[in-house]
């Protein structure tokens, strides 16, 4: 062994490649490493099969067209989960509606009008800082806000949809700008100056030609964005949701059953989580199509997409 | 025309405010955090009685947290520690995990296979945190109490564990981006002197993109210690210093979230306390992302030319 490796020529410690054992180690090298990276990737597919495949086994058993459509009784411990499901509608829906216009208009300037600058470099760094908030953090700045009036400020909603849908604007914001600038960037510059040039204002130009080319990626973020919404849990614990309202809101200041704070409270603060446990796994199966069915979409929408565009 | 050029000034300064609206999100979180946890280092006034406030370091350092207590203690220590080692541990598992799989994404994986495994990410990236959080508690903790000689299935470990899987999509789809942003020229030279590909990811690509990992990694540990689902279902809610991986802790977010639904608005300690902590938490994500921001733009790739 030791004559054969002398036989290598060899520059600072390295050796030269191409010759004899020591290609066939560094050959077994890069396949061992390559083997952990393969690891590392099943190991994430692993985690997130069991994780669904839990749901689906536990979960498929308590869904029934009853559990969809009806409502719960006893506090919650039985029955169906149709104002959940409604709940998380208006949640997810509603901040969508307020945070689309806003987050596509950001994203408009952003691409189209801004130029480099410290300005810019601000607007950045709050949108990034924005998007790294903990959603705890959202849910009491939503709950001394929007939920509370006082004379420190706030609007004074209660706990109510309406505080709910504008707390989750403010935290899906960062992810449609960043999904619709990505959409406008995708637009090539072609088309903005074909227009310019037909004598177009930069608003027309915007309007007519940048906007309908960049709808189906902005389009794309809205439905990832909706689905953000719909599975965050701690952002409407104290602004919009209760653990037990049968009735649908009247209102949009009333407060609302949500899936995911639904699971919670069952699986947590419930006075006998193992009694409840087929009505939690139903739930999360519910919640986990319902999210990962959305995410699906948009990527496959993403990915045709794509295939157009190149 | 000078109408037009009018109406083209009024829509760029509509534009301009709709993208001033995260500065002032951001501002106004800002605003009532700071307004809501003040009371607690300054006293307050409330039905009639005075509170005097507690000091700033007593609060970061105290040991005990008794926030319900007859003589109530407000050191959350105990919760920082927590929120540390769950998100050290949680990183010693997901930096690793991530950063191999963006690699295999980025260099290795052929196209068709990457055009499973990219969207499996994301995938796992958008699992609701109450979902993994229940999973944690449901399926993990019976597991651990199995495997380990314990008293508590909800620990540590298993929030660590949960967060980790929270943490790797954050930490892969960022790393991938800027492995994939290194020049071919510079693959193309390692492998042209011979060097395998192994080789070369090892010594050329990642040295390259030092910088888009040091900001995976980063942006990924500050998800993990912002996150508030899991860490309040499957960290077990002790606000103890732990001892051991398996010790249940109560981390930051745990503790808010856990608490403020008992407390009675704007009238106690505890509700300006937990305030308090939600600051603390703000301060410490904020610099993380401040610290990701720094280093993306001063050691930005630009091309070949920055190595």
């Amino acid at each position: 062994m030791s004559e054969m490796v002398s036989t290598e020529m060899t520059v600072n410690g390295s050796n030269i490649p191409g010759t004899g054992t020591s290609m066939l180690r560094r050959k077994i090298t890069q396949e061992s490493w390559f083997t952990l990276f393969r690891a590392a990737v099943a190991i994430n597919g692993l985690a997130l099969f069991i994780i669904v495949g839990y749901m689906v086994y536990y979960g498929l058993p308590a869904i029934s067209w009853e559990f969809l459509t009806t409502q719960p009784t006893e506090g919650g411990l039985a029955g169906g989960i149709f104002p959940c499901i409604v709940g998380t509608f208006y949640l997810s829906l509603g901040s969508m509606a307020l945070a689309l216009p806003l987050g596509v208009a950001s994203a408009i300037y952003l691409h189209e009008y801004a130029t480099p600058g410290l300005f810019m470099r601000i607007i950045r760094l709050c949108i990034n800082n924005l998007a790294g908030v903990p959603s705890v953090v959202f849910g009491l700045f939503g709950m001394a806000f929007f939920v509370a009036a006082r004379d420190l400020g706030g609007l004074g909603m209660g706990v109510s949809v309406a505080a709910g849908c504008m707390t989750l604007a403010v935290l899906i914001l960062p992810v449609i700008i960043g999904t619709s600038e990505e959409a406008l960037r995708s637009v090539p510059d072609t088309y903005r100056e074909a227009s310019l040039g037909l004598g177009a204002t930069k608003w027309q130009t915007i309007f007519k030609v940048v906007l309908p080319s960049a709808l189906p990626g902005i389009l794309t973020g809205s439905i990832l964005s909706i689905s953000r919404a719909a599975g965050e849990t701690a952002a409407i614990m104290f602004t919009a949701a209760a653990s037990y309202n049968p009735t649908l809101p009247g209102s949009i200041f009333d407060e609302v059953m949500a899936l995911p704070y639904q699971i919670y409270s069952l699986s947590v603060s419930s006075t006998d989580p193992e009694a409840t446990l087929p009505l939690q796994y139903g739930t999360s199966l519910v919640l986990v199509a319902l999210v990962l069915g959305m995410n699906l979409i948009a990527i496959l929408l993403r990915s045709r997409l794509r295939k157009k565009l190149s | 025309m000078l109408s037009r050029s009018l109406k083209e000034k009024v829509i760029r300064i509509g534009f301009l405010a709709c993208a001033s609206a995260s500065i002032l999100a951001l501002g106004l979180i800002m605003y009532f955090l700071i307004t809501e946890a003040l009371p607690t280092f300054m006293g307050f006034d409330a039905m009639g009685e005075k509170f005097s406030g507690i000091g700033f370091f007593d609060f970061i350092f105290g040991n005990q947290w008794k926030p319900v207590s007859e003589t109530p203690q407000w050191g959350i220590l105990p919760l920082i520690m927590g929120s540390v080692w769950v998100t050290l541990i949680s990183s010693v598992i997901a930096i690793p995990l991530g950063i191999m799989t963006a690699v295999y994404l980025a260099e290795i994986a052929p196209n068709k296979v990457r055009e499973i495994v990219k969207p499996m990410v994301e995938l796992l990236a958008s699992l609701p945190s109450v979902v993994i959080g229940f999973f944690g508690m449901v399926v993990v903790a019976p597991l651990l109490l199995e495997l380990f000689d314990i008293r508590f299935g909800v620990n540590m470990l298993n929030a660590s564990i949960m967060l980790a899987f929270m943490a790797v999509p954050t930490i892969t789809s960022i790393a991938e981006d800027s492995i994939h942003s290194v020049p071919d020229e510079l693959r193309e030279g390692s492998l042209a002197l011979g060097a395998t590909r192994f080789e070369t990811i090892w010594r050329v690509v990642l040295p390259a993109s030092l910088s888009g990992l040091s900001t995976a990694v980063i942006l990924g540990m500050s998800r993990s210690i912002g996150e508030t689902m899991v860490v309040l279902m499957v960290a077990g809610g002790a606000a103890r210093i732990p001892t051991s991986i398996f010790d249940p802790v109560r981390p930051m977010p745990a503790s808010i979230a856990a608490e403020m639904g008992e407390t009675s608005f704007g009238l106690e300690m505890h509700y300006f306390a937990l305030f308090a902590i939600a600051m603390v938490l703000f301060i410490i994500t904020f610099l993380f992302n401040l610290l990701a921001d720094h280093i993306a733009h001063k050691y930005k790739q630009v091309g070949s030319a920055s190595l």
